[in-house]
């Protein structure tokens, strides 16, 4: 529930950046009186117009015993005295240690502060390289996928090849079969052939033969003694 | 014809002196109201004089002054 009497934000507030500080306060004169009371009463009375004021304050304030002079204004005077001659001669030193302090305050910060922004920076960077890098995903995605054709078809020759060896050798086996085969008919049947002759010469045409051959290798012979 | 300013929003110093018992009379009395201006006056006061890069001696040495002269004025009776 929003109450309608709570102040909304109208105004441009906003709590950075922070405005820097001033560089020197207000001013102030002998340490007591600020500036702007001698402005004030300069365009009536001029210079000497606040002086004259306090001079005369001072006279009144004593002359009606309103401020009474007693043994604490002897006490105050001494105090007084030392205090304005200590701010007289330490003052500047004590200012400027005041400021190396501050200094060196300001200067962690502003590190910190320089520190983070270029860690932000070298942050950016990295990314700008990051995204660059991602733009390469193409390549390596080409280079993988002629990995696995490569792959496949490595695989799918080795099988090619398996095949081939395989049919091959079922082949061969039925041609050395087949040789086989033929060999041994071929064989048996010269046998078959050969015991059926040796069987069919009768010992009769084996006289013959042998006659034969002995007529013969004698004509030769008397041809040859011719011929020699 | 300067534009009117209502008397609730002058500043001290531009208020006339006749005006000046009807200014007093309408200012914020309330407990908030005077912790308001307590509390304004020391934000001007310490904004002014303390919260600045090179603060001066004035600035402390001026809130001691003017403890010695209340101080002075709440005990001069025993004077």
């Amino acid at each position: 529930v929003l109450h309608a009497t709570r102040p909304l934000h109208t105004t441009q507030q906003s709590l950075a950046p922070v405005p820097p500080l001033p560089e020197k306060g207000g001013e102030v004169r002998h340490g007591l009186i600020p500036e702007e009371f001698f402005q004030f009463l300069y365009p009536k009375t001029g210079v000497t117009g606040p002086y004259m004021l306090g001079t005369g304050l001072l006279l009144y304030l004593l002359s009606k015993e309103i401020y009474v002079v007693n043994h604490e204004t002897a006490a105050a005077a001494c105090i007084l005295a030392v205090i304005i001659y200590g701010v007289k001669k330490f003052g500047p030193d004590v200012a400027a240690f005041a400021d190396k302090l501050n200094e060196e305050k300001i200067a962690t910060a502003l590190a910190m502060k320089n520190e983070a922004i270029q860690t932000l920076q070298t942050a950016i960077e990295e990314e700008k390289k990051e995204q660059w890098r991602v733009e390469g995903r193409s390549y390596l995605f080409d280079a993988k996928r002629n990995n696995i054709a490569m792959l496949l078809e490595a695989n799918y020759r080795e099988r090619l090849l398996m095949v081939y060896n395989e049919v091959k050798k079922r082949l061969d086996y039925q041609v050395a079969m087949q040789t086989l085969k033929r060999q041994k008919e071929q064989d048996h049947m010269i046998q078959w052939v050969e015991k059926n002759v040796v069987q069919s010469i009768t010992p009769q045409q084996q006289k013959e033969s042998i006659a034969k051959c002995i007529l013969d290798l004698k004509a030769l012979s008397k041809s040859a003694h011719a011929a020699v | 014809l300067p534009a009117a300013v209502l008397l609730k929003d002058t500043k001290l110093m531009d208020v006339k002196l006749g005006q000046l018992g009807s200014w007093l009379a309408m200012r914020d009395f309330t407990p908030g109201g005077i912790m308001g201006a307590m509390q304004r006056g020391y934000n001007r006061y310490y904004n002014k004089y303390i919260n600045v890069r090179k603060g001066g001696l004035g600035g402390l040495s001026m809130v001691l002054a003017g403890y010695i002269v209340l101080s002075y004025m709440w005990s001069y009776s025993h004077v």
